[in-house]
């Protein structure tokens, strides 16, 4: 990995984040004819207008409040909430760390079990066991969050009575309480994951499985499980960094859904309710927040797969 | 064509595809009629019903029939996640050619900004984009439809970059025609096809994310039957009939699998290679 390329991709970082800040803006900000109309509703007094036009700097010209509200964004100042008057970062933050618990759990979860199953599906191509993880593949990738997270509540916590439908209870609080309160979100978010991941993992290995190295190994006499885990698996599961860093996109919005049906306060519940609510600060920090996670994720998984694959030269 | 059409149904997710989209179609065409009930005609005194002769699918909580609601919300369903998906593939495909067809420095400069732009969650772009708009159906759609440009864009584009290569394009830069032109009539032709592919998986995912959003109330609002919105409603009446929430949860499901088995085939057919 040459320090250039490190140099260019971060500066991609950066581009990418402005880009997004310039978008979440325009839209939430700027689009608008008239923001504080939209804020407050057709019937405010024209009070209320201007004192809200006050507080946002609405009627100063759209490239200070863009230069104003980025230089606070910069310095971590997202703000005050319109709905309760606090600051909006601190609040976000913490919600933003609720979130990566789901979101880790989900992807520990779908590496678990998708992995397995996409070698077992490449070692039995054709065969029984490979129809049934497609199929289960097929499945998982067609059912939206909500889908899953209802029939997931109608049986695991309405008619088995397992485990709790709604609410949070932090992991330092109570780890064994908070992981029982996690569980089914964490079930939920990861289904969409284990059909794809199972899926590409399936499909780069019978590719590696049919190249001349793994051939030669065969041949010169080594175990299936040695070819199998020294010389197939290496290859194969590299692009799964790519891929698994790629889906955290469908992940975060998953999270949003997931976060509003079992009541759980993370970053895309706080999202939600800013959005039914129009606190725009929040709209913007949590839009933000979510669209920088999903770049720097996929800044590091490039960063390890260039710094595993000495293959990969990039100029 | 024929071709093309014998060579998908001869894999099993071709087969399967055709006929599950075959028979939403149908439902979407003559649903209504099919009907055996209006999805407004309410029975105070049936509510809640199991499935039944009477009510196949049974009733929810005012007495509506859910199999009616269902037959009539295909149309609020489908046809507007088909609508979302084509205004994201159009426009997608005239950006992404033009990019192609423009290379060297605009090319990098559109690429990377696309890249930048697909790094905010479809959910949360379509979010911001009805808040934009007002919670509605229309506002649903356009906020799918924009949110879906960036992806159909790099699609679009990995393609039609071939096609720049291509000697018909040479020709028609030596005859003078104009950029326009070489967009619209020689280059988007031959880059229609991989992205038929990609448009019908992405039917799949519109479905999905229409519903989500109406899910979410953000956007088909009641009384219509619209799928999300029967499941969003439902949710609280869980407890008094599982069926409510079963059935438009599992319509939802069946238009994804359907498309999304179809958009496979259709790849498997146009690229007999795999």
């Amino acid at each position: 990995m040459s320090p250039s390329y490190l140099v260019k991709r971060l500066a991609l970082v950066v581009y990418t984040l402005f880009v997004v800040s310039l978008l979440v803006f325009a839209i939430t900000q700027v689009l608008p004819a008239d923001a504080a109309v939209m804020l407050l509703g057709e019937n405010a007094t024209p009070d209320a207008l201007a004192a809200i036009r006050d507080k946002l700097g609405l009627d100063r010209p759209v490239w200070a409040q863009y230069g104003d509200w980025l230089a606070g964004v910069v310095q971590g100042d997202f703000g005050t909430s319109l709905r309760t008057g606090q600051p909006v970062a601190p609040v976000m933050l913490e919600a933003l760390g609720r979130s990566l618990t789901l979101a880790v759990l989900a992807i520990a979860l779908m590496l678990m079990l998708a992995l397995p199953l996409g070698i077992v599906a490449a070692l039995r191509r054709g065969k029984l066991a490979d129809l049934l993880v497609s199929i289960v593949s097929y499945v998982g990738v067609s059912l939206p969050e909500f889908v899953t997270a209802t029939l997931i509540v109608l049986v695991l916590a309405d008619w088995l009575k397992l485990l709790p439908a709604t609410g949070f209870v932090p992991l330092t609080e109570s780890l064994w309480d908070g992981l029982a309160h996690l569980a089914l979100p964490v079930l939920t978010v990861s289904v969409i994951l284990i059909a794809h991941v199972s899926r590409m993992v399936r499909s780069e290995l019978v590719d590696v499985l049919h190249t001349d190295y793994v051939r030669a190994a065969r041949l010169k006499g080594l175990s299936r499980r040695v070819v199998l885990f020294r010389h197939a698996l290496r290859n194969a599961l590299l692009p799964t960094i790519t891929i698994v860093a790629l889906d955290v996109g469908y992940l975060l919005g998953g999270v949003i859904v997931v976060e509003e049906i079992f009541a759980l306060p993370g970053i895309g519940r706080h999202l939600i309710v800013a959005i039914q609510t129009r606190d725009l600060p929040s709209i913007q920090a949590g839009a933000l927040i979510m669209a920088a996670t999903y770049s720097i994720v996929n800044f590091l998984a490039d960063l390890a797969y260039a710094w595993i694959d000495k293959r990969i030269q990039y100029g | 064509m024929a071709e093309l059409l014998r060579r998908l149904l001869r894999t099993p997710q071709g087969l399967l595809g055709v006929l599950i989209v075959g028979l939403i179609l149908v439902i979407v065409v003559c649903g209504p009629s099919l009907a055996p009930y209006g999805p407004d005609t309410m029975a105070p005194r049936l509510r809640y019903r199991a499935p039944s002769a009477e009510f196949l699918l049974g009733t929810d909580q005012y007495g509506r029939d859910i199999l009616s609601r269902l037959l009539y919300g295909a149309r609020s369903t489908v046809i507007l996640a088909c609508l979302a998906t084509a205004l994201g593939t159009v426009a997608g495909a005239l950006i992404g050619t033009t990019s192609a067809f423009l290379g060297g420095r605009a090319d990098e400069a559109i690429m990377r900004t696309i890249d930048a732009i697909l790094s905010i969650p479809s959910l949360l772009f379509a979010l911001l984009i009805v808040n934009l708009l007002g919670k509605s159906s229309f506002s649903a759609v356009m906020a799918i439809g924009i949110a879906f440009t960036p992806g159909m864009t790099r699609v679009t584009r990995s393609v039609a970059l071939a096609v720049t290569k291509q000697d018909y394009v040479n020709a028609a830069i030596a005859r003078g025609e104009r950029g326009g032109y070489i967009v619209l009539r020689e280059m988007l032709p031959n880059v229609v096809a991989p992205i038929v592919v990609e448009m019908t998986i992405r039917v799949a995912f519109s479905v999905m994310l229409f519903a989500t959003l109406s899910f979410l109330g953000l956007g088909a609002q009641p009384p219509s039957s619209e799928w999300g919105l029967m499941v969003a409603e439902a949710r609280r009446f869980m407890h008094l009939s599982p069926w409510m929430i079963l059935w438009p949860s599992l319509a939802v499901a069946l238009v994804a699998i359907g498309f999304n088995l179809l958009g496979d085939g259709l790849r498997d057919a146009l690229n007999p290679r795999t």
